[in-house]
């Protein structure tokens, strides 16, 4: 299309804060992983499911949760993607390596970062485990990353 | 179902990466006018307007009440509705619904984005739980490539074979005017284009679009007695979501919800082989992978079979159902617009007017939306 010089156009940047509140459940994990280095799942009492992030509420049957699971913080690769591309909004600039990872007794994955490997070293079922920042504010990324099980 | 409901026209932009010679109303008001231009109708036959884009991709909000000059909704019964990439389904669904009841004869619906005028990326990260998404995601990109990167590990699908979906979609385009890009692409274009996450490479990505659709949905009289145009009938609909997290779910790109909307949809259409009995499909394929995933969800074929079905040429334009004649998401995604674009496709299938994209005598039409966390909706259209 040719460049019109009769249209203008108005640049603008919108500054905006938001305060989220976790609520109780999502509070009780990301606090566990600031003050602990412990991931908890959450459990549903009628269908069995154990879920990674924690929910109040199971999308399967409806059920509050109220159960808690302690997990290990190691699992496995489900599934994985060397991400090349730079966005403002990513964790890091790349290539960095995002996975789903399913914690040993969860039924859900969580997608987080994978780190002290490259993509060749890693396939599906790669076993994994938690790596935790030193200084920790209550967020998902006080993971720091998922490394290869060293034993 | 209830009372019968036609599309009795359509009508597009001409998709591109960037219409900075409009703004967003301007945009809308092009493709109202064609629409209304396709049934002969002024918006004074009109008895609704409902409209719907993805909000915060431009930073604007709301609209429904802005641009009612634009899209003829003036002092009448208008409404947004907005369910992220779904949109544009979901407010032709609507525009049935309304029909349906019996409560209004003659809805135009439309879906709109003009992504040039803001941040896509930054609009999806609203979309995305802000405590557990926001922080360690990668854009749509990085989630379709952890569901690409599944389903080529569990079922041995290639990356040639992907790629051979933009090499079809592509070709496709050339022949739909309206599409973004035109432009014919080998499997070679595509396997050494730049990697973005893998295995998606940027050929085997959508691009982003600015554009907008708009449709007419009528009353089964309005259809019979004042449509120039051969209605498109509403024969089924499905609408279906699901968990709130991408990881949630084994074999995600397999969809679990357009798998049970499927099911759903021709239930009530009284489809069994699906391949057999339509005659042309429009999917909302956000990246090649995904379109060899949803022929079998979709039923066209076994669990894994998407890339055997692909190989076989049946979705090809000469092939035993095509799939995307208009050249598809991977041609043109202006997001508000991309799922209404699906069905007007069809529509268009239906009337005949799909010129050098028209699938000859085609009778019933499958059309999917896909938005969000991998949820979907469903249109099936036929002709009389």
């Amino acid at each position: 299309m040719k460049q019109n010089d009769a249209i203008l156009i108005s640049s603008q940047v919108l500054q905006v804060s938001y305060n989220y509140s976790a609520g109780p459940v999502v509070s009780k994990f990301l606090v566990s992983l600031r003050d602990q280095k412990k991931i908890l799942g959450i459990k549903c009492d009628k269908c069995g499911i154990v879920y990674v992030p924690p929910r109040a509420t199971c999308g399967k049957c409806f059920s509050e949760m109220k159960q808690w699971v302690e997990l290990s913080g190691r699992g496995r690769i489900e599934t994985f993607t060397s991400v090349h591309y730079p966005e403002p909004v990513q964790p890091r600039g790349g290539p960095f390596i995002l996975a789903v990872i399913k914690l040993d007794g969860s039924d859900t994955g969580l997608t987080h970062l994978v780190g002290e490997a490259e993509e060749k070293d890693l396939t599906i079922g790669t076993k994994l485990e938690a790596v935790f920042q030193e200084n920790r504010t209550g967020h998902i990324l006080d993971i720091k990353y998922f490394r290869p099980c060293r034993d | 179902m209830a009372g019968r409901a036609a599309i009795i026209a359509t009508g597009q932009t001409f998709h591109k990466s960037r219409r900075r010679d409009v703004n967003i109303v301007e945009l809308i008001h092009e493709a109202v006018s064609a629409c209304l231009q396709d049934a002969e109708m002024s918006p004074a036959d009109l008895d609704a307007v409902l409209i719907g884009n993805m909000e915060h991709f431009e930073g604007v909000y709301n609209a429904d009440l802005w641009a009612a000059a634009e899209t003829g909704a003036y002092l009448k019964h208008a409404m947004k509705i907005t369910t992220g990439g779904t949109t544009g389904a979901s407010v032709a669904h609507a525009g049935y619904y309304h029909v349906a009841s019996g409560m209004f004869n003659c809805v135009l619906c439309i879906g709109w984005e003009k992504q040039s005028d803001g941040d896509t990326t930054a609009g999806l990260i609203f979309q995305s739980d802000p405590l557990f998404e926001r922080s360690n995601m990668a854009g749509a990109i990085g989630t379709f490539a952890l569901a690409a990167s599944e389903y080529m590990n569990k079922f041995g699908i290639t990356e040639e074979q992907a790629a051979r979906v933009a090499v079809k979609n592509r070709g496709n385009a050339l022949n739909n005017p309206h599409a973004h890009l035109r432009r014919a692409v080998t499997v070679q274009d595509v396997l050494s284009s730049p990697m973005l996450a893998s295995p998606i490479k940027l050929m085997d990505m959508c691009p982003t679009s600015d554009g907008a659709c708009a449709i007419i949905v009528a009353s089964e009289e309005v259809a019979k007695k004042k449509s120039p145009n051969r209605p498109a009938w509403f024969k089924a609909l499905s609408t279906r979501h699901d968990q709130p997290f991408n990881s949630d779910l084994p074999l995600l790109i397999n969809m679990r919800t357009l798998r049970d909307a499927a099911k759903d949809a021709y239930a009530q259409a009284g489809i069994v082989n699906p391949i057999k009995e339509l005659d042309v499909a429009e999917f909302y394929e956000p990246c090649t992978f995904a379109e060899l995933s949803w022929y079998e969800a979709l039923g066209l074929c076994e669990l894994g079979g998407g890339g055997k079905l692909m190989d076989s040429g049946a979705t090809q334009m000469t092939g035993e159902l095509p799939v995307n004649p208009s050249g598809g998401v991977i041609s043109t995604n202006c997001i508000g617009a991309t799922a209404m674009i699906r069905v007007a496709e069809a529509a268009i299938q239906l009337m005949g007017k799909g010129g050098a994209r028209q699938v000859p005598g085609a009778k019933t039409a499958l059309a999917t939306g896909f938005g969000g966390s991998f949820w979907t909706e469903i249109t099936i259209l036929e002709r009389d």
